[in-house]
């Protein structure tokens, strides 16, 4: 029964690869042409346009594309063959039908927001790896700072360009997911889950934000890109494999006995909460959850004194937004950290040759 | 009077314990092609780079176009123009493309920047290639571009870094040739660093010699010279067919060589005569090889070969880096 939905929600991929190509062929045509018009181009800009050109008709670009498209479609397929089973009318689930496209899955895949949250780093190292020392490797650094240009615009154009590129990417497959899902379900979406699912892509790119402002600091510090590369893939795995085990070991010797005083529990707990919170990963995946499932009502431990007479039912936008408001700064704050380490050792260094 | 457009005081870079440039003071003056020479590693580009404010030197100043690097770099760096040693350039644009894009972030306007970009390449000699993407380039053709690249600014300095470097000999010769015709052309400083003595000699007003980190000499090839070998710009060799012959000069019993000797000083310039079997090296501060030649034929021990010697850069070059060495 849900073949022929399925097939036509592919063919309609179909078209919108079209659609994507023509925006593809747009870039392509340059910076140059497209600017013409304009009779005198701010040098950052000029320098973004070249950026997201370069991007965009790079390989690397094509088949990170590629690689998310193929996830989009995957865990679209996943989502929408499990659709019928969750869709029983009466339900207090079915409120916010749309927000399962995202978050739906039967165990064989991952869901969407899993999957843009396990690649969403690898997508921001691998357009920032390479970003400043490729430059110095190829001789045109030295050059392009010898212009009449704040030497930050160097980073800051570059930095643009690819969050350009990844907003790009993240904006069309979100719309795209939506409008399969309005094709396959028939229903459209409600303002508040349209709202979330904005803030919900707001949000994967801040987090691909963070990851290429990580890899750009490693593209500084580092000569070799392949070197940059490989400490941006380190840190991504030290926080998804290693740093989840080491808390683990933490607070298993830390555990208090079955019978400590509930105040003793509690901070514990909330110890454990705190060491995990460090992760960037963990604070991405926690916001999104809250954001795309409104039945998320808390993040950290809660007492049963808490829990006492609270009501079960989905939060409203605003307060899920509360919720999740302390993992949103620490995300961003993470970024800006990133972004001052590249600054700090950018701007006064030696630019030699090659 | 012309004015001075480079000035370096007191400049000192350090690298922890190593000190590349050591206390340099230098002017150059407008219009001028100033050469700086030195063996690789003897801190020409570190000084290139503190002039363009691409490194912070540990200790004095630098004005160029009377703004500092350091403080005012987007000013100065309008001014000056940097070919880098082993320029780059994307290579997936092509020569035009690449052009224009420094031209934008010169702030020239678009269809302005085109015109210029063609322009320029066609003076340089690279308008057939200017469709071409730069991968292909070979290397003198990159360092042509190189120079489009650093005159589409209009520069009132330019400075290159080792601009030589890599090409063979023919494209050196014209390069240089370029280099000084579009200085002239354009009244434009030229400050360039290489270690090719001959290519300096060839095209520099004055001249900077650089080793170790410090400035020993400058100043345009003759003075230098004249520095260097206190006076003594010439020397003469010659050799003598035979000094035991028969010799008619006026001496008697003192040997045919010391009598010659004698007639060699009183010529006015000769400052020095040594003798080496039948060769004989004449140092003197000006043009003396006809007198010279008439003294040994008229003293019938018959002239060989006679040879003027002028110092040249080679000799300054070398004597110099020997006294660099000796004072390590």
């Amino acid at each position: 029964m849900n073949e022929p939905i399925i097939q036509n929600t592919i063919w309609r991929k179909k078209e919108t690869a079209v659609k994507l190509r023509n925006i593809i062929s747009f870039f392509k045509t340059g910076p140059e042409k497209r600017n013409r018009r304009k009779s005198i181009a701010n040098p950052f800009w000029v320098m973004v346009l070249k950026e997201v050109g370069d991007h965009v008709r790079s390989w690397r670009v094509l088949i990170l594309i590629g690689i998310i498209a193929l996830t989009c479609i995957s865990s679209m397929y996943v989502a929408l063959s499990g659709m019928s089973d969750i869709a029983k009318p009466g339900s207090s689930e079915d409120v916010f039908f749309f927000l399962k496209l995202f978050t739906l899955s039967d165990g064989s895949l991952p869901s969407y927001f899993v999957f843009i949250g396990f690649l969403g780093p690898l997508l921001g190292i691998s357009l920032g790896f390479d970003t400043v020392n490729s430059e110095q490797n190829r001789g045109t650094l030295s050059r392009i700072l010898a212009q009449p240009i704040p030497r930050d615009y160097m980073i800051n154009s570059k930095f643009l360009a690819a969050l350009i590129v990844i907003s790009v990417m993240f904006f069309t497959l979100s719309f795209l997911v939506i409008g399969t899902g309005l094709i396959a379900l028939g229903i459209p979406p409600t303002p508040e889950e349209f709202m979330r699912v904005i803030l919900y892509t707001l949000l994967s790119i801040v987090y691909v934000a963070f990851w290429l402002n990580l890899s750009v600091y490693f593209s500084v510090r580092f000569k070799q890109p392949a070197t940059s590369a490989l400490a941006g893939i380190a840190v991504w795995l030290f926080f998804t494999v290693f740093y989840p085990l080491i808390v683990n070991i933490v607070t298993k010797a830390l555990q208090p006995s079955e019978y400590a005083p509930v105040q003793a529990m509690y901070i514990f707990q909330k110890f454990k909460f705190i060491l995990i919170q460090i992760m960037p990963n963990e604070l991405y995946s926690q916001a999104t959850s809250t954001l795309l499932m409104p039945t998320v009502r808390n993040l950290g431990p809660l007492t049963m004194d808490q829990i006492q007479g609270a009501i079960p039912g989905p939060l409203s936008l605003g307060q899920s937004l509360l919720l999740v408001w302390p993992q949103v700064t620490g995300l961003v704050a993470l970024t800006f950290l990133c972004f001052i380490l590249t600054y700090l050792a950018f701007m006064r260094r030696e630019i030699r040759s090659r | 009077m012309r004015t001075k457009i480079i000035e370096i005081n007191g400049l000192t870079k350090r690298y922890g314990d190593f000190t590349a440039v050591e206390n340099l003071s230098l002017t150059i003056e407008k219009g001028e092609i100033f050469g700086l020479l030195g063996p690789n590693g003897a801190g020409k580009t570190t000084t290139i780079l503190m002039l363009m404010g691409l490194t912070e030197p540990s200790a004095g100043n630098v004005t160029v176009c009377g703004l500092d690097p350091v403080r005012m770099p987007i000013e100065a760096k309008k001014r000056v123009g940097y070919l880098p040693e082993d320029i780059g350039f994307y290579e997936d644009l092509t020569g035009l493309e690449n052009l224009r894009y420094i031209a934008k972030l010169n702030g020239i306007p678009a269809d302005k920047a085109d015109e210029k970009a063609r322009q320029l390449l066609q003076r340089i000699g690279l308008a057939e290639q200017m469709d071409k993407k730069t991968g292909k380039y070979s290397r003198g053709m990159l360092q042509r571009l190189g120079l489009a690249d650093v005159l589409i600014k209009d520069p009132e300095v330019i400075i290159l870094d080792e601009p030589t470097l890599g090409i063979d000999p023919a494209g050196i010769k014209e390069f240089m040739e370029l280099i000084v015709r579009l200085s002239r052309e354009d009244n434009i400083t030229v400050l360039f660093s290489s270690h090719h003595l001959h290519q300096v000699q060839q095209v520099c007003d004055r001249v900077g010699i650089f080793v170790n980190g410090r400035l020993l000499a400058h100043g345009d090839i003759r003075t230098l010279a004249k520095q260097l070998f206190s006076g003594n710009v010439f020397s003469v060799e010659a050799k003598v067919a035979s000094v035991n012959s028969d010799f008619k000069g006026s001496g008697s019993g003192s040997s045919p060589t010391e009598n010659l000797t004698e007639e060699f000083k009183k010529i006015e310039g000769v400052e020095n005569v040594t003798w080496n079997e039948t060769n004989v090296n004449i140092a003197c501060n000006r043009d003396v090889t006809t007198e010279i030649a008439r003294i040994i034929v008229n003293s019938g021990a018959g002239l060989c070969s006679i040879n003027k010697k002028e110092y040249g850069l080679d000799d300054i070059y070398y004597r110099y880096f020997e006294g660099g060495n000796k004072d390590e």
